[in-house]
């Protein structure tokens, strides 16, 4: 009882020490840009993220700041709600004076924050979601996303596929609108290079909740040649250790969407499965340029080794900058023409907000999976542009609504 | 044949960790009666600290000690939760702990994530175990096998321990009758501190025997939650061979489930759960609840009258402020005032149903988020104008109430609760998986309201109008002969009976009434937010509104919306902070040992102590 009290007593001090603090820097003239994610319960992703956002706006104020002003980003957890998510933007935009909006992960909090963007008139960049829908189906003028989408690095994946020998492919993805699209993304893909080839098993375990025996023993029936595997997270960590047990990917392919993210490979230290392919983020191959540069700056501010949230994170805020700049204002109209076919250079190379999508073409590094001191890394990989790998022009047109 | 007989083998060993954690579960109930929604949290303690000491303790037997001082450990924390937050409030209302407990949630979240780190562990294999044998041909892993072997060894344990020590006789009679076993001079403080060791324990146990099939993340605690409860329900509240049976069959079918329906997992439990509720009511080893069994704890209900002269000038005073919110506020203020009478006025109808007809139920979310779902339809796919879409919304809310309404109330008490969670999460699996019409978790967007309606302030004075229109109307409800006949099916059934009320049409009707209110503030939140999602039907979303029920007071009839109320705001200031999480979570834990009574019960009490307000029983 004494010590909950003392505790209570001291967040709550330490609360008010925060407003008392943060109202004063409120004074100051600093851009603010409106960052809303879920710092809470993927913290795994989401705390390497905020750390790169640390970095490059430390580097942004460091020359400067914008247009004479240093940037400021105010950090609100979304508690994995999107009403929630839509409520804090509303403050964010009105009470905080915030020019624009970034950030989430899950697609659900990325499409609700959208969807507020277009119809209050508010710049949104999707720094990590990565629903096709976004920037498709239910794009809007308002609303830009950095990171590849699931149908770019489904395309890249499968373009790696139709190359192998594999003739009958087996799928697990999790059961909900991501990994639908992935298994989608990858079948369209694959079947326009390799129209002979056959899907023989769909698992659909539960997000978070897979039974991984079961799902090994479900695909083994099938006896595919090959795996296309969308799981992550916990459930990636599960499939690989019951699969590896049981067997499962011995003399098959396996394809794994996101597996070579350090945020997902790390954590299966030795027991990394070894010749997956996968797209992932090889930071630690890298000998010079931006990328190397970025690795550097970013080890030597956390003294940790960058994860692929960390690079996108990073790249969000030199978004921002870039298109601040090129508006000379934070005026929204301004800002949305601006970001508007906007090019900039980043750890990955030069990447451009397409016109025709609000689709940044940042790519994704695509290798096989290899063992070096215990622990699992991306090899033999090479970085795909995401602009080579989305649908036509046309297809684009098409699914775009025509309002925007 | 070969596969059918592993699959039935990978079935067994999952069922391993689901015992021990629900047996946990299953023995803290039976013996406190507390719906303990932490028990996740000891769940996923039990793995990091599993991990933690096998990093240290080598070898076979450093790998088994560790899962033992896991279980241990996590009996610790138990007995600490136990003496700190829930022994000063075990003489307030039933169920008022299942509050203390989620703040046990909240506040062992963020330390977990302070003291483990974000990176999500994976488990090591058990050493000498990380093999397979062929059985038919069959891979099955060695470390199965041994889960197999050992459930039953915990099963017989504990079944020993409860049959046959002179302890388990003890908390046998105190499951019985807790009151006798006080007044036979057994010390039932200690008694209940032990049980919840043992459950924790248990639950700690659960966490680091699964780590060389998973690992650790923070995700853990919500995500066995639903499970074990399903386990415990169906098993018999309170019953161990029942808790293994019933972790048996989840196992063993979401594994068929798997290879067969790969996309039902997630609605197989609860289709499982809600056939056995509807056979057999009270579990397969469970006995039947009768009402009153274990004493309405705390001081007896008073009966409720209409506000006094003070109050209703109160009351118009404030709505007078609310109004003119818009003339000296900020374009925020009128958005969180908004978002905060929506939740008021959802929970109000769960407070009407809980509080007048003593019907708890644990998924309201499916009136609310039905409702929504319902307006969000009609706009997506019939173009139906914002207005008629908004009245559509109660209406579509109560439809499914009574159906609901109808199916559960063969059932009484805790198992009503349950059953009501397992139709929330059928409607939630159905919402979430038939991605073609509901978008899936991708929801529905772009459902803003009409142009007149569409800015802040409008929008402001419609919510202020419908949300305290039907607060009011509940309140007024709650006094009108149809309320008085509520709570007489509430207090006895059977002198109501007697009297010619028919209690179960009554109670059906009161359901119907609260749904179409709650799909009321489902249709204002939709049309706020412009989208729906499947969060919004979630068990997260029906708890909010337990908790806040409970906060305000349980037995007060503006307790919900004063609980409602000042949540929502404090949570608005506190979410700011980096550890929000905790802080929350210590203030609702101490709320709860402060005021056992909720705020506005101890509020009443403290203005009649010091003699502003009359005090019961004193006449003009």
């Amino acid at each position: 009882m004494k010590i909950n009290l003392r505790n209570f007593l001291t967040s709550a001090l330490t609360g008010a020490a925060v407003v008392v603090a943060s109202s004063f820097a409120n004074a100051a003239d600093t851009i603010k840009i409106g960052e809303i994610n879920h710092f809470k319960r993927l913290a795994a992703f989401a705390v390497p993220y905020k750390k790169g956002m640390e970095l490059a706006i430390e580097q942004v104020n460091a020359a400067g700041g914008l247009l004479g002003k240093p940037l400021e980003v105010i950090y609100r957890d979304d508690q994995g709600k999107p009403g929630e998510a839509v409520k804090i933007a509303e403050e964010l935009v009105t009470r905080d004076g915030a020019v624009m909006l970034t950030g989430s992960i899950f697609s659900h909090v990325g499409l609700a924050i959208s969807s507020y963007a277009a119809e209050k008139k508010v710049l949104y960049l999707a720094s990590e979601p990565l629903a096709d829908g976004l920037t498709w189906a239910k794009g809007n003028k308002y609303t830009y996303r950095l990171r590849s989408s699931t149908y770019m690095q489904a395309s890249m994946l499968a373009e790696v596929a139709a190359k192998s020998d594999a003739k009958t492919f087996a799928t697990i993805a999790p059961n909900y609108a991501y990994g639908k699209d992935a298994v989608a993304a990858f079948k369209k893909a694959l079947l326009k290079l390799k129209p002979d080839a056959k899907f023989v098993a769909e698992q659909w375990p539960a997000l978070f909740k897979i039974d991984a025996g079961a799902e090994a023993q479900a695909i083994e029936r099938a006896k595919p040649d090959a795996i296309y595997n969308v799981t992550f997270g916990g459930d990636l960590a599960k499939f690989v250790r019951e699969g590896t047990t049981r067997g499962l990917f011995d003399g098959r392919e396996v394809f794994g969407l996101l597996t070579g993210e350090p945020e997902y490979l790390e954590p299966l230290k030795d027991e990394a499965p070894v010749g997956w392919n996968v797209t992932g983020y090889p930071w630690y191959d890298f000998t010079d340029g931006p990328s190397k540069a970025f690795v550097d700056d970013y080890q030597a501010k956390h003294g940790e080794s960058p994860k692929l949230g960390s690079l996108v994170g990073y790249m969000t805020i030199q978004s921002v900058a870039a298109a601040i700049k090129k508006a000379g204002s934070t005026d929204t109209e301004a800002l949305v023409s601006a970001f508007k076919g906007l090019e900039l250079a980043s750890p990955v190379g030069n990447i451009k907000y397409r016109e025709q999508d609000n689709q940044s073409t940042m790519g994704a590094y695509v290798g096989k999976i290899g063992l070096k001191d215990g622990s699992g890394v991306v090899v033999d990989w090479s970085y795909k542009n995401g602009g080579d790998y989305t649908l036509s022009d046309e297809e684009v047109k098409s699914l775009r609504p025509a309002s925007n | 044949m070969e596969l059918f007989l592993a699959q039935f083998i990978t079935g067994l060993a999952n069922a391993a960790t689901l015992f021990l954690v629900a047996s946990g579960l299953s023995l803290i109930f039976g013996v406190t009666r507390i719906v303990n929604f932490a028990h996740g949290s000891l769940y996923m303690l039990g793995a990091y600290f599993g991990y933690t000491f096998m990093q240290i303790l080598p070898g076979g037997f450093g790998f088994w000690t560790s899962i033992f001082l896991a279980g241990l450990a996590v009996g610790v924390v138990g007995i600490i939760v136990e003496m700190l937050v829930l022994r000063p409030v075990y003489r307030a209302p039933e169920l008022f702990q299942l509050v203390a407990t989620f703040g046990v949630i909240l506040v062992i979240q963020d330390l977990a994530l302070f003291v483990f780190g974000a990176d999500d562990v994976l488990g090591p294999r058990a050493p000498g175990l990380k093999g397979v044998v062929r059985i038919l041909g069959e891979p099955v892993p060695l470390y199965d096998l041994a889960l197999i072997a050992i459930t039953p060894f915990f099963l017989f344990s504990l079944w020993y321990l409860m049959a046959k020590t002179r302890v388990g006789i003890l908390v046998r009679a105190a499951t019985q009758d807790r009151e006798m076993v006080g007044a036979l001079g057994v010390n039932q403080a200690w008694l209940f501190t032990g049980v919840f060791f043992l459950g924790s324990f248990l639950a700690g146990l659960g966490g680091a025997i699964q780590l060389p099939k998973g690992g650790a993340d923070l995700l853990m605690d919500f995500n066995i939650l639903a499970a074990i409860f399903v386990v415990v329900v169906i098993g018999g509240m309170g019953s161990l061979p029942g808790a293994y049976i019933a972790a048996v069959i989840i196992s063993v079918l979401n594994v068929f489930g798997v290879t067969y329906l790969p996309q039902s997992t997630l609605v197989l439990m609860f289709v499982v759960m809600g056939v056995v509720l509807m056979v057999k009511p009270y579990g397969l080893f469970g006995r039947e609840e009768t009402a009153g069994e274990h004493g309405q704890v705390g001081e007896p209900e008073r009966p409720i009258k209409p506000a006094g002269k003070t109050v209703r000038l109160l009351v118009a005073g404030l709505l007078v402020v609310l109004a003119f919110v818009p003339v000296f506020g900020t374009s925020f203020s009128q958005t969180l005032i908004a978002d905060i009478l929506i939740f008021c006025l959802f929970a109000a109808s769960l407070h009407f149903m809980l509080g007048l007809g003593g019907l708890v139920s644990f998924g309201h979310a499916v009136f609310f988020g039905g409702g929504a779902y319902v307006a969000a339809l009609f706009v997506t796919y019939s173009d139906t104008p914002m207005e008629v879409a908004f009245l559509l919304a109660p209406v579509g809310a109560a439809m499914g109430a009574v159906i609901i309404g109808w199916l559960c109330l063969r059932l009484t008490g805790v198992y009503f609760a349950m059953l009501t969670l397992a139709f929330a999460q059928l409607v939630w699996s159905l919402v979430y998986q038939w991605g073609e019409v509901t978008g899936g978790d991708d929801g529905l967007v772009n459902i803003w309201p009409s142009d007149w309606l569409n800015s802040t302030t409008p929008y402001y004075y419609f919510t202020l109008v419908f949300a305290i229109g039907g607060i009011l109307f509940l309140r007024h409800v709650a006094h009108s002969p149809f309320g008085y006949a509520l709570r007489a099916s509430r207090d006895s059934a059977r002198q109501a009976e007697a009297t010619g009320i028919n209690t179960k049409r009554v109670q059906l009707f009161a359901i119907t009434l609260v749904g179409a209110m709650a799909g009321l503030s489902g249709a204002l939140f939709v049309f706020s937010k412009g989208s729906i999602f499947p969060t919004e039907l979630e068990v997260g979303r029906s708890f909010d509104a337990l908790i806040v029920i409970f906060l305000g007071g349980v037995k007060t009839l503006s307790g919900a919306v004063v609980g409602a109320a000042s949540l929502e705001y404090v949570k608005d200031i506190i979410t700011r902070f980096e550890y929000w999480r905790l802080t929350l979570g210590l203030l609702i834990i101490f709320v709860v040992i402060l005021a056992p009574e909720g705020i506005v019960g101890t509020l009443r009490k403290t203005l009649e102590r010091i003699g502003w307000m009359r005090a019961e029983g004193e006449t003009k």
